[in-house]
């Protein structure tokens, strides 16, 4: 899910107090992970080697902070020179795009979801690397194998460094008052809560609007959680189904419960609407939380403490239905020293580096190894409970096809948060609007 | 007397030299003009041209971003030809363009009259009303962007609860058809200033005697209005119309701010279409027909303007028919 970053995207001031998150697990023992005794790959770094990597902006400090520790102690460690690029998250994909082709520039793209499967021919296999952590960490979550390895084999073509996602975010005290402990694990129930919770005016909120980020993670979970799916595991567009037909009815149930405007909603909106103290849940990654505890106001600041993330609803679906934005790390076969390169991606992965920049995200990156959720920080904030392995979902952006860059077009177009919402407003029967979707999908699916 | 000097210092300017073929070259006018164009011809080649010649190329591909993508002929088009949200798009951009331009001029043009009058502090007021054309349009869209929330309007605020009008906040984007209008109102919002200080400078045109000798034949406001200022406006009128109508047509930050094309594509525009499909959905071809799709248009409202409300006779200030 794109949450966390889109959020913090569009969050321009909220961001900037998202970037001083309190470090809570600053200390970040190392001791806590538990590895297997495993040989790691000997990588013979080449004479001269120097490295230019290109990875996404931060929106947590941390997340730089820490990063650049990691690297400079590479450097120091082993002469290697290494630049890291810090790049938009907008200009990231182009910038791949021109690095595959023109076979030039950055070694390494810690790029997103489907790039590396995109450009499988312009990259090195992985599978050294991506099967010697995987045997030290006890194993990559599922998420991490499907944008790690090559559709349907045991090929590692990236390292997945973390995922981002967005949980339920809600007010403990109007959910109470609504009758409940927590938010329910099942639809009905759910969709009873938000019922209450409109009754006594502090209503629920979830973007069905153009909101890249927030919109899509909704609509994701509203299809997933009834077993509906976009496309078959060969890319045949299946979207018009009788479990999608049910998540539109329940959606367009859900929608009464809604704050107005929602279908105006861009990524930041839900954000100002709970810190304004407007709704009482929504979906969202941790820049909430953060923005509010960080908030120089001491009404948001008793938001924060009114607040708690767990998981969405499972629904019908027997795992989480949600999905995270991965970091996956892809080495070009232009790179003169990829050794080096490897070597760099290794070293940032072991826990002595990787456990301090996991711990100090606070949630922001999830981690893709699952040995790594047992570390003690998780479980010094309640708040973290639903980051903890997040990237342990079968589900991904374009969910069962193979991963390609078709599911990233129908996403950026809305599609599916537009079938929710012409339901929604009773613009469209389920039916039409089923219908209207997997016309538009079969568009950008007619090649795979 | 000095020329006389300088003859006498450079007796060999009397006795030419037969003169060789590049002196004789650079003589040749046509070579001359074609060598003096050669920068800017240049200029307009790399960065006109080719990125219009490559944006039309590429819609007839199935580029995406990272594949070339291959040769598809009118593919795209016909795609697009049975695709509900771009003939929504291209209908939204039609009427958003007509009725904001109407708007824009309406009220640009009284506010030009105004201003053209003696009032207190007027080249501070000229100043102000220049004022919305000049802030970044992504501020002013942010800006809006806030007065149309759902949650936050000050709009909303003031009637709901300052007035006591209304018991719910307005629902201003959430609809097709208030959504479209509030992005016309914000558009016009921005253009009034543009029309208003062009026909300003159109108006400072006119000479004062006409009315003067106008007012002397006992001619009404509304007929020296008719009469005089109209016509006289004209030519400005259409140059600021043209403008005004390409400006309108391809706009593009406004609605990608406040709707990003929502409430489900109901707002989308042909530019905002073609940047979606193209960059974030990365289909560069079908986003390149799209954008190529405006072409026609665009042409065809400007000959419209320019030929239509600009009539040559007016342009070279001869009288009525």
């Amino acid at each position: 899910m794109t949450i966390t970053r889109r959020d913090s995207l569009a969050l321009g001031a909220a961001a900037l107090g998202a970037a001083s998150i309190p470090l809570i697990g600053a200390h970040a023992a190392v001791d806590d992970v538990p590895v297997t005794d495993v040989k790691p790959p000997q990588y013979k770094i080449e004479t001269g080697a120097a490295l230019h990597i290109l990875r996404p902006a931060k929106f947590v400090d941390a997340d730089e902070v820490v990063f650049k520790a990691n690297t400079k102690k590479f450097i120091d460690t082993t002469g290697v020179d290494v630049k890291v690029d810090w790049v938009s998250w907008e200009d990231l994909a182009p910038q791949t795009a021109v690095v595959a082709n023109t076979g030039a520039g950055a070694d390494i793209i810690i790029g997103f979801a489907s790039s590396p499967h995109i450009y499988t021919t312009k990259i090195v296999d992985m599978s050294d690397l991506g099967n010697y952590l995987g045997a030290k960490y006890g194993g990559w979550y599922d998420l991490a194998v499907t944008y790690g390895t090559k559709w349907k084999t045991k090929e590692w073509i990236s390292i997945p460094m973390g995922g981002g996602t967005g949980p339920s975010v809600y007010r403990v005290s109007w959910v109470k008052e609504a009758g409940f402990d927590k938010i329910p694990d099942d639809l009905p129930g759910f969709l009873d809560l938000c019922q209450k919770l409109q009754k006594i005016g502090h209503p629920c909120g979830f973007s069905l609007g153009h909101a890249l980020g927030d919109g899509t993670g909704f609509a994701e979970w509203a299809l997933w959680s009834h077993n509906a799916y976009m496309v078959d595991e060969n890319g045949k567009v299946a979207i018009d189904s009788s479990d999608t037909i049910a998540a539109l009815k329940y959606v367009a149930e859900l929608y009464k419960t809604m704050i107005p405007g929602t279908l105006t909603w861009l990524d930041v909106s839900n954000n100002q609407a709970y810190l304004a103290g407007q709704i009482a849940l929504t979906f969202n990654g941790i820049s909430i939380y953060a923005a509010a505890k960080n908030s120089p106001d001491p009404k948001v600041r008793a938001i924060a403490a009114d607040t708690l993330h767990q998981s969405q609803p499972h629904g019908f679906s027997k795992r989480l239905p949600i999905t995270a934005t991965p970091l996956n790390a892809m080495l070009f076969k232009h790179s003169k020293y990829p050794n080096a390169a490897k070597e760099y991606l290794r070293f940032m992965m072991e826990a002595e580096q990787y456990g301090p920049w996991l711990s100090e995200c606070l949630g922001y990156w999830c981690n893709p190894l699952r040995a790594y959720s047992k570390m003690k920080f998780w479980d010094s904030d309640p708040q973290l409970n639903p980051f903890k392995g997040a990237m342990d979902t079968p589900f991904y952006e374009g969910y069962k096809g193979p991963v390609s860059a078709a599911s990233g077009s129908v996403i950026a177009n809305y599609t599916l948060v537009d079938m929710f919402a012409t339901v929604a407003t009773g613009s469209s029967t389920p039916e039409a609007a089923a219908k209207q979707a997997a016309r538009q999908m079969q568009r950008y699916y007619k090649g795979t | 007397m000095d020329a006389s000097v300088d003859i006498s210092a450079h007796p060999i300017s009397f006795t030419r030299k037969p003169d060789g073929w590049v002196t004789k070259l650079f003589d040749y006018k046509p070579f001359l003009v074609f060598l003096c164009l050669l920068p800017t011809l240049g200029l307009l080649l790399v960065f006109l041209t080719y990125p219009l010649g490559l944006g039309i190329w590429l819609a007839f591909t199935d580029s995406t971003i990272g594949q070339p993508g291959e040769f598809v002929g009118l593919d795209n088009f016909e795609y697009l030809l049975t695709d509900p949200i771009f003939q929504m798009a291209v209908w939204n951009t039609i009427f958003y363009t007509t009725v904001a331009t109407v708007g824009k001029f309406a009220l640009g043009l009284w506010l030009a009259l105004l201003l053209n009058h003696h009032i207190p502090f007027k080249a501070f007021l000229r100043a102000i009303v220049l004022l919305p054309w000049i802030v970044p349009t992504v501020l002013s869209a942010i800006a809006w962007w806030w007065i149309y929330s759902a949650q936050f309007s000050i709009v909303s605020y003031v009637i709901v609860d300052v007035l006591h009008l209304r018991t719910t906040y307005i629902n201003f984007l959430g609809e097709p058809w208030p959504a479209r209008f509030s992005l016309i109102v914000a558009n016009i919002w921005r253009g009034i200033p543009f029309v208003a200080i062009t026909l300003l400078a159109g108006l400072q045109t006119i000479s004062p005697s006409l009315y003067e000798a106008a007012l002397l034949d006992g001619a009404s406001g509304w007929q020296r209005f008719r009469r005089i200022t109209v016509p006289l406006l004209m030519p400005i009128l259409a140059v600021a119309l043209t403008l005004s109508v390409l400006f309108t047509f391809s706009d593009f930050q406004l609605v990608y701010a406040i709707t990003r094309g929502g409430p489900f594509n109901s707002t989308h525009l042909m530019a905002t279409l073609a940047f979606q499909r193209a960059i974030p959905g990365s289909q560069l071809g079908e986003g390149a027909a799209i954008a190529v799709s405006m072409i026609p248009f665009l042409v065809g409202a400007t000959l419209l303007c320019l030929y239509g409300v600009g009539r040559r006779k007016w342009q070279q200030g001869s009288d009525n028919d």
